[in-house]
């Protein structure tokens, strides 16, 4: 053990870890909607201070490329139906990318108010306001074409699966989905915080994709353990794969199993399907390791689930971080604390439960690179949440004939999603250069049925 | 410390700022709370004779709102004072002695003959109050049964019954004309003519606000039928303003005292209307969104500018503008201008480029070495004012004059000698310069 500068004596804690730490109240306040919708007249409001601008920077900023002056400029003269088709029509999954979207980084950041303002029109929130409204009413904005008699396996179910299913369902292709989990949505249903998705709204955005028609699901099936990509490659046309990252990073330190060391991802996908919030056991001190959006989803809802004392502790400074200033001020504003410049050295255990945890302070060199000091301190913890990124399970994609090229332990793709195999495709957070983002992954899925249905169309 | 005190016909009030003829001047109730928060004057709501008009018992007011339900335009189908006359007169009365510094001029509105006008003038002028106003506007309801506008737009009548008013009453005597006419001065001539003190426009202009889609009906609808309504507010400033302008400049009445009216929600307005030759201005609409209190706004905004311009008194800058304004022909044709974009300033909004491109004359950039930038190509621009109209940022685009060297646009001098379209050798009616 290093010097113990600061941080309590971690060896006398005792691991207090037990569900019910917040009252039924305190649960349906914590866990509401982060960004309740606009009202109508709120709308109006917003709308109004969109300039409509040439060649719109938010648009370009879009990475599906929503025509955002033009959906706002069709809310504010109330045709708030025309507004979600257009928004629809590059993103079919624009109700969640309203909700989840990093904004702040993407078309709010370029909005030309911010010059003189500071307050860039509310993008995210105007979308929101039209995509619900269109959901609400029922009304259809696709109409699915005659059958193709083309079929397309896709897999993975979530927002780069479903994406392109609607790409392809959309003209007149037969998709099956094969998932390998319970439920379609993938993230959407299983990752991203409570607060940003309430009222099941992920499943109600897959049954409005879903409705176009054309798009069987299959659950329960994993590749590499249910079938296998030759099996797939076989029987059907064309296939997608969307298998997105189903490894967690590991911190490579002695005692990773015990209890009280948890994955991020498993914790929130427990969160995000649970019946009983109050259920879930939660620590009383949580450390969470690393910087990006998991990190922040799990440490405020550890919070919100009634943990005393929550910490994300990140290597680099808080520049550095993948999570966005908003989402690191949205998890400071909600309690928790952000300890920056220090790396995991040990997990402290007492009769095999954690009791805490050492880290290492770290600085750049004059490189630029980061060197890990022997200046260390430690933290009191009953709980640490690794959430130091995902990876890709590639052992399906590697072996027999159907081996897909990888490049960095990702799946190698062209522009237009084209894998090193001529009927596959790929696209969302497992494929090279995956900015682990909904938008991306619906861009992908959308850019790759344009692109199969042209190969589809070339056999014919 | 500017003095704003007015003296409109020898009607003499402590500001400029009367509430028009309207609603909010319909019954003492109201006129004593304007006089409370600060108005210089009233023009009482038009009288009629009995039996008094009904109005209808639906909506009476539609409006064009503008972002965050601002009001653009607002329109009305209220008929004149639907109350007994002889309860009108009493409470005149008894606001002009409670109120007497204030302005109290009466609104009238009595068929097109001698013996009505005859009637009901002495009974106004009992009353003590300063002067008539005679509604020859209104351009819904009244103008259905010979009166209204139905007289304003014809000034023969105009002429004969002003000049029974100034027979039959002592009173100065204000037309208010409307502006549902091609030529605005043919009216005020005529008021000239019949010996009529002043004039006050404009009156309301006919109007359909909106079209209610799903009963196929204009609004405000009454029972699934609209009637055409006045129009007025913010919208018709520029209307009300021209037609100022044109009988202030006109020599048959110029000096004719103008009471300014049209869509006067703030101080500048009032100033504007004022340096056009308005002696005074009238107010209603604005009072009508926000209240009374506006007049507080009216007169520090006005007496602040007085002072940071030297003017000790209105009449001081009274028609100031009236001498500049011109006809299109004698416009200096000599004068050249250019936009320039303050790239400090701008957000990169690109309007003014795609406004020019595809509207004008497509002198704008929207890339400049491969960034996104704006700037004005002189050889292109006609200095049309657009792309400064179009910018959201105030002051961002400017048009700038070119005092010397060559347009690039025309490839002509810049000259500092003044030459018009009279003289221009594209004119086939050009008058060569001697």
């Amino acid at each position: 053990m290093g010097i113990n500068s600061d941080g309590g004596d971690t060896a006398s804690i005792t691991p207090n870890i037990a569900s019910g730490r917040i009252s039924a109240q305190q649960e349906s306040d914590n866990f509401a909607d982060l960004h309740p919708l606009l009202t109508p007249f709120q709308a109006s409001v917003e709308a109004d201070r969109c300039y409509f601008c040439y060649d719109a920077p938010c648009m370009q900023a879009c990475p599906t490329g929503i025509d955002v002056a033009l959906f706002i400029r069709q809310i504010s003269t109330g045709n708030t139906t025309g507004a979600a088709a257009t928004i629809l029509h590059e993103n079919i999954m624009g109700g969640m990318c309203a909700r989840v979207c990093p904004t702040e980084t993407l078309c709010e950041q370029v909005c030309v108010r911010n010059d003189k303002e500071g307050e860039p029109v509310q993008i995210g929130r105007l979308q929101r306001y039209a995509t619900d409204h269109l959901m609400a009413s029922g009304k259809k904005v696709f109409e699915r074409p005659d059958d193709s008699g083309k079929t397309v396996a896709v897999i993975g179910g979530g927002p780069a699966g479903l994406s392109c299913a609607h790409g392809l369902a959309r003209r007149g292709h037969n998709v099956t989905i094969l998932e390998a989990r319970e439920k379609p949505g993938g993230l959407n249903e299983y990752g991203i915080a409570t607060y940003k998705t309430v009222d099941n709204f992920a499943q109600r955005e897959v049954d409005y994709i879903l409705d176009i028609g054309g798009i069987e699901i299959q659950t329960g099936q994993r590749l590499g353990q249910d079938f296998t990509l030759d099996d797939v490659r076989a029987k059907y046309d064309a296939v997608f794969l969307a298998i997105g990252m189903g490894g967690v990073n590991a911190l490579g330190l002695a005692g990773e199993d015990a209890d009280g060391v948890e994955d991020a991802v498993d914790y929130i996908a427990e969160l995000r399907q649970a019946e009983d919030r109050r259920q879930l056991k939660v620590g009383q001190r949580v450390l969470v390791i690393g910087g990006g959006m998991t990190a922040v989803d799990i440490a405020v809802q550890s919070k919100l689930l009634g943990a005393e004392e929550v910490t994300m502790v990140y290597r680099r400074g808080q520049q550095q971080m993948n999570a966005s200033t908003y989402e690191q001020e949205l998890a400071q504003t909600r309690g928790v604390n952000i300890r920056t410049w220090a790396a995991p050295q040990d997990l402290q255990m007492t009769d095999g439960k954690l009791t805490g945890m050492t880290f290492a302070r770290t600085r750049l060199d004059n490189d630029g690179r980061l060197v890990v000091t022997k200046d260390t301190f430690s933290l009191p913890a009953d709980v640490v949440f690794k959430a130091i990124g995902q990876k890709l399970v590639s052992e399906p994609l590697t072996g027999g004939a159907s081996a897909v090229a990888l490049e960095g332990g990702r799946i190698s793709v062209d522009p237009e999603r084209r894998t090193s195999l001529a009927d596959v495709w790929a696209g969302g957070d497992c494929v090279v250069n995956g900015e682990d983002l909904t938008v991306a992954a619906v861009e992908d899925g959308k850019v790759a049925a344009r692109s199969i249905d042209t190969f589809l169309q070339q056999g014919a | 410390m500017a003095d704003l005190r007015a003296d409109f016909l020898g009607i003499k009030s402590p500001n400029p700022f009367w509430l028009a003829s309207a609603p909010p001047t319909d019954r003492e109730v109201n006129v004593t709370r304007a006089f409370k928060a600060g108005w210089g004057g009233v023009v009482w709501k038009t009288l009629g004779l009995d039996p008094h008009v009904v109005n209808i018992n639906g909506p009476r007011y539609g409006a064009i709102h503008g972002s965050d339900r601002s009001l653009a335009g607002f329109n009305n189908i209220e008929l004149i004072s639907d109350r007994p006359l002889g309860i009108n007169l009493q409470e005149i009365k008894a606001v002009k002695q409670a109120w007497p510094d204030r302005a109290v001029v009466v609104s009238l509105m009595v068929p097109c003959d001698e013996a009505s006008w005859q009637g009901i003038l002495p009974l106004v002028e009992a009353t003590g109050a300063d002067g008539v106003e005679l509604n020859f506007g209104c351009p819904h309801g009244m103008s259905e049964r010979g009166m209204g506008s139905a007289v304003g737009q014809v000034p023969e009548y105009i002429e004969m019954v002003a000049r029974w008013c100034k027979k039959h009453t002592r009173m100065p005597v204000i037309v208010k004309l409307t502006p549902n006419i091609t030529d605005v001065r043919f009216p005020a001539r005529a008021a000239k003519a019949g010996a009529a003190d002043a004039v006050s426009l404009i009156n309301t202009i006919n109007s359909i606000v909106g079209v209610d889609l799903d009963q196929m009906a204009p609004m405000p609808t009454t029972d699934g039928k609209g009637s055409h309504g006045g129009y007025c507010g913010p919208a018709v400033k520029p209307i009300a303003m021209n037609m100022v302008a044109e009988i202030a400049r006109d020599p048959e009445t110029h000096g004719l005292p103008i009471s300014g009216i049209g869509g006067i929600s703030q101080w500048r307005d009032a100033v504007e209307f004022m340096t056009l030759g308005a002696g005074n201005v009238q107010v209603c609409t604005a009072a009508m969104v926000y209240g009374f209190k506006i007049v507080e706004e009216l007169v520090d905004g006005m007496k602040t500018w007085m002072d940071d311009k030297g003017y000790e008194r209105i009449d001081q800058f009274v028609g100031a503008a009236v001498p500049n304004i011109s006809d299109w022909q004698h416009l200096n044709l000599n004068y050249v201008v250019k936009a320039k974009i303050n790239q400090d300033l701008c957000i990169k909004c690109g309007r003014c480029h795609i406004a020019c491109e595809d509207t004008s004359h497509q002198a704008i950039t929207h890339t400049v070495n491969g960034e996104r930038r704006f700037e004005v190509m002189d050889d292109e621009c006609v200095g049309c004012n657009l792309c400064a109209i179009t910018c959201p940022v105030e002051g961002c685009i400017t048009l700038e004059q070119m005092t010397a060297g060559v347009d690039p646009r025309t490839k002509l001098p810049i000259s500092g000698t003044y030459a018009n379209w009279t003289t221009h050798p594209n004119n086939p009616q050009a008058v060569p310069v001697e």
